[in-house]
Order: structure tokens, then C-alpha cells, then sequence
């Protein structure tokens, strides 16, 4: 497993942490039932602080990705696909909200709107 | 949370200084960062919580035991770096291990023959000819080779090249992982602890002025920069510190987020804990 922390892009590092864990269990790079590092020796192995770690984690079984299993370990949870689904498009309404915001400010038209997008999406 | 250490309202007075009420705690499991100015009492505070130094008012409590009462049961389980050397120059690590397995019940000879290689110390070579970064490791795997619940270190990384100190670090990091072990830690080299410690305690000439989550600190605090007029516009309560510099003010806040809903200035850095320290200790209020 893959992840890297930036000291320097603003993001708090437990956010980091959190939020790239959960793209391995989205696109099931992480398996479900899969036993994830302790939060020591995550802390350990990614040079943070063990409160970070276990703050990641904590969020992560508070958005149900991941289960804590007392004594055990922490596990990855059965997620459901609608669910995160969901997350995601609330995640793209916020971020359009702002465009739109943008655009009517500066008087700036749907249908230019829609072209910036269509460059935008047959680019990637 | 368990704690592993609780210093309460403790005082002692010299001629010339004083500690004033520190009071903090140190979760099981953790480490704490214990930073402040030469002279500002990091020292006295570890040197009273080891019982070196005496007639101070106040509890210091440790795996939630008397730290006078219980002295010898408590020594057993710590394990201490202190900022001066305390091996006489002609013994061998050979010889530490012997008087130790004499002194600690768990003194652990594999463990600490496995540090000395792992830092590349020979065991039958006199401390003299040994060089600071040496020493500092060969105290550092003393320390750690009896198995110690609380490890007290006061500047364990001084006098360590980056990449020793990168070595050490990993160290009581591994140990930690393993242990289950606290760590109390000073250091003037915050940037290893803005890493691994879990709170900063923070001491200004003899008073704890903050002790928090390093996160709290790194991810909230923030430092804003602007000119004078936009200065006057800021409220007393939503900065902590400020200081005047020659083209533009300093200051300090405890949130940046609620401070950019609040105000609209364009610069907000994030801070460092050396930024932290010298708006703390040479700012004004």
C-alpha cells in the first residue's frame, strides 16, 4: 500500500491519511475484511504522530469504511457503493456551486460554462 | 486516558528563577515535545520530576505513584537521557552493561548489544574515544535497553547530524509501536517534533504557557501577516501575540478557518513551532 503525505500542501496530515485510504477501499485496492496496519506502526512507518494516525482512523470508522475490532485491529468495512456514490456527487454539487457562483459574478455564461467543460473532460 | 505522568502545581524557587505551577499531563502511549528557550526551566522541570533536585511544592506523579515515595519502584521503569554525559570516559559499553544488569532487573543484554550494532558502537572501545553523536547514542540505547515504561529525554537529538538524528527518531518510534511506552522529549529541534510528538508543552521563563495536540497547533494556529491599518481592525480577542516587524505586523491566531470568515486579509501562513515560539516569547499581547 501507497501513501503520500505532503508537509507542505495545507492539508492536515490525518486528512491526507484518511482520505487516501479511502480511495484504496473505493477502487478495492484494500479488500474488504482486510486487517490495516496498527496505528503505531503506521505512525511509525509514515514518520507521524500516533494521535494523527488514530485521528484517521477514527473518522474513517466514523464514515463506516473501516471497522475497530477490539483487541484486534482495525479492518476494512463492507461499503456500500451507493453510499459513497452519494458522497462523491454531493462532493462535485459543492464544488459547481462555487463555479456557478463565479461565473454569475463576472457575467459569464452557461454555454461558456459548458464548453470549459467539455475541453476540461476530453483532456483527462 | 491513562496518564503516565501528572505534574500539578509544581514550584521551586531559586535566587535568580523560578517555576511557577507547571501542571501537565502525558498520556499513556504518547509522545510530548517539551520545548521553550534556553534557560526557561525544561531542565529544572525534568531534574524535579526525576527527583534529582528537591524542596519544590507541588505533586508529581508517576504511573500514577509518588515520585518521592516510590522512588527506587519508578527508577525502574524510566529510562533517561540527560543533557550532560554521565558515563565515566574510561568504561566500555561492555562495562555499562555489566553495571547495569546490576542495577535494573530488566536490563535486557541482547537488546542493548543490538543497538550498539545497529549504531555502529564497538562494545570494547573506551567512551573517550568516542565522539558526541557517539555518546548521545550510546546513552540513548542505555535508556532504552531496560525495557522502561517512561522515557525521559532532554535533547537526545543535540549534537546529532540529520541523519543520526533521523536514526534516533525512528528509534523512539519503534519503541513506542512496540511498548506502549511514553516519551517526554525536549528538544530545540522542533522539526523532529512537529513529526512525531502528540502534544507540545510548551515552557517560557518557568511557566507552561500552552501544552496541546501538536496537530491542534500545526493545523489551527496560524500566523497573519498584513499592514498596520488592517491591524487595528483586529480585534483584541482573535489574535493571541503580535509583533511588529519593519514592513508588516506578525500575528499570531489560534484558528486561521474562523479568522478568514471573520476578516478579510489575504495572508495566513501555517505555522511552525519555531514560528510558534518566538511570537510566543517575543511577541506582545
Amino acid at each position: 500500500m501507497e501513501i503520500i503525505i505532503s508537509n507542505s500542501n495545507g492539508v492536515p496530515i490525518y486528512e491526507q491519511i484518511k482520505e487516501q485510504i479511502k480511495a484504496k477501499i473505493v477502487s478495492n485496492e484494500l479488500k474488504e475484511n482486510e486487517l490495516l496496519p496498527s496505528i503505531r506502526t503506521l505512525a511509525k512507518d509514515l514518520r507521524c504522530s500516533v494521535i494523527t494516525t488514530k485521528n484517521a482512523y477514527e473518522e474513517l470508522v466514523k464514515e463506516g469504511y473501516v471497522k475497530n475490532v477490539p483487541a484486534k485491529g482495525f479492518y476494512v468495512a463492507k461499503i456500500n457503493k451507493d453510499v459513497v456514490l452519494e458522497e462523491q456527487l454531493n462532493k462535485i454539487e459543492e464544488l459547481l456551486d462555487k463555479v456557478v457562483n463565479i461565473a454569475k459574478i463576472n457575467n459569464i455564461n452557461k454555454k461558456t460554462l459548458k464548453e470549459i467543460l467539455d475541453i476540461l473532460w476530453e483532456d483527462k | 486516558m491513562e496518564n503516565i505522568l501528572e505534574i500539578k502545581n509544581l514550584n521551586k524557587k531559586y535566587d535568580n528563577f523560578e517555576l511557577k505551577n507547571i501542571t501537565f499531563n502525558l498520556p499513556k502511549g504518547m509522545i510530548m515535545g517539551f520545548i521553550g528557550e534556553n534557560g526557561a526551566g525544561k531542565t529544572t522541570t525534568i531534574k524535579a520530576i526525576l527527583d534529582i533536585i528537591k524542596a519544590y511544592s507541588g505533586e508529581i506523579k508517576i504511573f500514577g505513584l509518588d515520585n518521592q515515595q516510590n522512588e527506587s519502584k519508578i527508577k525502574e521503569d524510566i529510562g533517561v537521557v540527560l543533557d550532560d554525559m554521565f558515563f565515566p570516559e574510561i568504561l566500555t559499553p561492555n562495562d555499562i552493561s555489566n553495571t547495569m544488569a546490576g542495577i535494573y532487573k530488566n536490563w535486557d543484554t541482547k537488546m542493548f548489544y543490538n543497538y550498539l550494532k545497529e549504531f555502529s558502537l564497538l562494545a570494547n572501545k573506551q567512551i573517550k574515544t568516542f565522539s558526541k553523536g557517539m555518546r548521545k547514542k550510546l546513552e540513548i540505547a542505555t535508556a532504552l535497553s531496560h525495557h522502561p515504561k517512561l522515557l525521559i529525554l532532554d535533547e537526545p537529538t543535540s549534537g546529532l547530524d540529520p541523519i543520526a538524528r533521523d536514526e534516533v527518531i525512528q528509534i523512539f518510534q519503534s519503541f513506542i509501536e512496540k511498548d506502549d511506552c511514553s516519551i517526554l522529549l525536549s528538544s530545540h529541534i522542533t522539526t523532529d517534533l512537529e513529526h512525531i510528538a502528540d502534544y507540545i508543552t510548551f515552557i517560557n521563563h518557568g511557566e507552561i504557557i500552552l501544552s496541546k495536540t501538536t496537530n491542534e497547533l500545526l493545523d489551527k494556529y496560524g500566523i497573519v501577516k498584513c499592514g498596520e491599518k488592517e491591524f487595528m481592525g483586529i480585534a483584541k480577542k482573535d489574535y493571541i501575540k503580535y509583533k511588529k516587524n519593519k514592513y508588516e505586523y506578525e500575528v499570531l491566531v489560534s484558528d486561521k478557518k474562523d479568522f478568514k470568515e471573520k476578516y478579510n486579509i489575504a495572508v495566513i501562513d501555517k505555522i511552525t513551532l519555531d514560528d510558534l515560539m518566538v511570537l510566543m516569547v517575543k511577541g506582545e499581547e
